[in-house]
């Protein structure tokens, strides 16, 4: 069978959402009824990020894109575009608003964007391991197989200088090597993709969009360190990751992609999946190791670290998915090309989400070192309805605080901690000038104290303490030693809690305090919300809040 | 089937790639069927499907196969255009006979069927 044309129906959590399983439903009814079904071919696919508004349907070899589509505009397209050829100018995002499909013109991502990890997000069908290994997959793992040892696959990583992409930035070679050099036979792969940051969503598309490449890396992961054994814990409010997972792991097993002998040499390894049930804690990777062993989340005392004891006592490399999704292309081009992206000292590219009051929301890949001007006013698009910018919380309520001066950093893992911020992440919740700050505060802080496991008393009573003082200081209640107060156990929590998330809890309301004195001080010495958000009454709730 | 060396899985690539290199846009040549309503009522959609399947049971790969409209010679539709670079081939009142042997004429051995020819630009 010829097919003259591949039509690929973006197929995500999102578009689901927005009625992508009618639109491919109705796409195939459209086409059987005019008798294309043996010309023109309908592939699911990825997200192609905020290049592309969801739902999207790319038709190839035209490398037209129509978005955002509905049920209703389906008829019209196969009837102009795939049966005629003429495009459908009104619904056309990408392409040539000629009168025939004639030029060819490459889909491309936005100018600034570098796809590594993105690379076959949105282009292929990750149902089909095929589409995948027409696209290089499995060849990083056969070359490693065949001509690598694993010490030198660690080297590789380890020049690479790649970096942890779930939030720490821990460098991705040295934990491996760490975890090769634990003594033990049995060793442990965890793919930690318990994305849980309000905000984030790029391992949940990165799933959805390219599961092989996670897979192969795991597998790359499990000969360098010398594991035959792989878990992946995906939290099960991603049932469509779930399910792309179940699918690749299926079809990488039928291939001997996984499983024993991998491709006939001596290598076996195979993964499974873990389902989170919803604690925010459990993205912590000790916490997440508990989970996986059936235990109740909780984080465990480091030292040892995961690369001494980890799953079951033994020792353990956990990554994060676009960690993972990285080790691929570092290994077919090498780690010079690599450090060749990205900056010095913190290279390669950064997956971003970018939510909130911006124009344009959704994935972006970028090298790393772009500042927030360029990602929050280019490639967002600015602000939505032309208000001011206000913040940007990158990596979640845990991140980072970025203020309007920092617009100019470089965005990397060394250089926002010198702004007492985090890449964390990699969401970029972006919040306009109309938003009060205690009242963004508040949101964060509410979130924490939902989150906390109560394991440590600084997190479970902290929390719950800056949360009674802000909804006092909305009530117009607050007082300045309320002030000090909050400054007072947000710096007692970072130096006492137990684990990381207790730690940074407090990091966004210290940063506002410092940032916005004034509208704090507002609030409890003139009694005044400056956005006029908060109620400032004792008995009533404010008017609007803000939810991220 | 399971892969059990470096060699299946660059094999599997290959095939693979076969399959969805129209996504690529690496081909040799372009085949445009002109699917106005005058080409369709004229037989451009069985010229299409003649095409599609002499492609197919020859196994090409290094032709897209698109569809325009109208281009204004409503009167020797089937029209078929066949470009490789900037050269511009346009085939007339066809019949799925003949678009067949043009498939294996020009798009396999690179002779372009003269007689029916109306039209060439460079």
């Amino acid at each position: 069978m010829f097919y003259r044309a591949h039509v690929l129906v973006e197929m995500t959590s999102g578009s689901i959402a927005l009625g992508a399983a009618q639109l491919k439903e109705q796409l195939e009814r459209e086409i059987a009824r005019l008798g294309l079904q043996d010309e023109v071919k309908v592939l699911e696919t990825g997200s192609f990020g905020a290049a592309i508004p969801s739902p999207f349907i790319a038709v190839y070899p035209d490398n037209i894109v129509y978005a955002p589509v509905s049920v209703q505009h389906v008829r019209k397209i196969v009837e102009e575009h795939l049966l005629k050829g003429r495009v459908v100018k009104e619904l056309l995002f990408i392409g040539e608003r000629g009168r025939d499909v004639t030029a060819f013109i490459p889909l491309s991502p936005m100018a600034k964007e570098k796809r590594v990890v993105l690379r076959n997000c949105g282009l292929i069908d990750p149902l089909n391991i095929e589409e995948y290994i027409a696209r290089d997959g499995y060849m990083a793992l056969a070359k490693v197989l065949t001509e690598m040892t694993p010490e030198e696959v660690i080297e590789v990583v380890k020049r690479s200088g790649l970096q942890g992409r779930g939030g720490a930035g821990f460098p991705t070679g040295l934990k491996w090597e760490f975890t090769r050099r634990a003594e033990g036979e049995e060793k442990y792969i965890v793919c930690n993709a318990d994305e849980g940051e309000p905000g984030t969503f790029k391992d949940r598309l990165i799933l959805e969009g390219d599961p092989h490449s996670v897979l192969e890396a795991m597998a790359i992961a499990g000969y360098a360190v010398g594991a035959r054994e792989g878990y992946i814990y995906v939290r099960a409010e991603y049932p469509q990751s779930i399910r792309h997972l179940e699918v690749a792991i299926v079809q990488a097993r039928e291939r001997g992609l996984l499983g024993e002998r991998i491709l006939g040499t001596s290598f076996s390894f195979d993964v499974k999946i873990r389902r989170g049930a919803g604690a925010y804690v459990c993205g912590e990777e000790t916490a997440l190791l508990e989970s996986i062993e059936g235990k109740r989340g909780e984080p465990r005392v480091k030292p040892p670290y995961p690369p001494q004891r980890g799953l079951w006592g033994k020792p353990t490399v956990i990554n994060n998915v676009e960690t993972l999704a990285n080790i691929p292309p570092i290994i077919l081009n090498g780690p010079e090309w690599f450090r060749g992206i990205g900056t010095p000292t913190c290279p390669g590219t950064k997956v971003f989400t970018l939510t909130g009051n911006v124009n344009t929301l959704g994935l972006v890949e970028v090298p790393m070192g772009i500042t927030l001007r360029e990602l929050v006013f280019e490639i967002g698009g600015g602000i939505r309805g032309g208000h001011g910018l206000k913040l940007v919380q990158t990596g979640g309520p845990s991140g980072g605080t970025m203020t309007p001066d920092l617009l100019d950093v470089p965005m990397a893992f060394d250089t926002l901690p010198r702004y007492n911020s985090a890449l964390g992440s990699g969401a970029l919740t972006v919040i306009d000038d109309t938003h009060c700050i205690v009242d963004v505060v508040r949101n964060f802080a509410e979130f924490f104290l939902h989150e906390s496991c109560g394991k440590c008393t600084p997190c479970r009573v902290g929390n719950r303490r800056i949360v009674d003082i802000l909804e006092r200081i909305a009530k117009g209640l607050g007082t300045l030693e309320d002030l000090e107060k909050l400054s007072y156990l947000g710096h007692y929590m970072k130096a006492t809690a137990f684990c990381g998330l207790g730690q940074a809890a407090p990091n966004p309301l210290l940063r506002c305090l410092e940032f916005f004195r004034d509208e704090f001080e507002a609030h409890v010495r003139e009694k005044r919300c400056p956005q006029g958000i908060c109620a400032m009454k004792p008995q009533a709730q404010p008017k609007k809040t803000l939810r991220v | 089937m399971k892969i059990t060396s470096i060699e299946d899985l660059r094999k599997i690539k290959e095939e693979a790639q076969k399959r969805a290199f129209l996504r690529e846009g690496k081909a040799e040549y372009k085949v445009t069927v002109h699917m106005g309503t005058c080409g369709i009522a004229a037989g451009a959609r069985q010229v299409m499907a003649a095409i599609l399947d002499e492609i197919a049971k020859r196994g090409l790969t290094n032709v897209l196969v698109t569809q325009a409209g109208c281009i204004g010679l409503c009167d020797r539709e089937p029209l078929v255009s066949v470009e490789k670079g900037t050269e511009r081939v346009i085939y007339g009142d066809l019949t799925p006979e003949k678009a067949r042997q043009i498939v294996a004429s020009h798009l396999v051995n690179g002779h372009i069927v003269g007689e029916w020819v109306i039209h060439t630009e460079r």
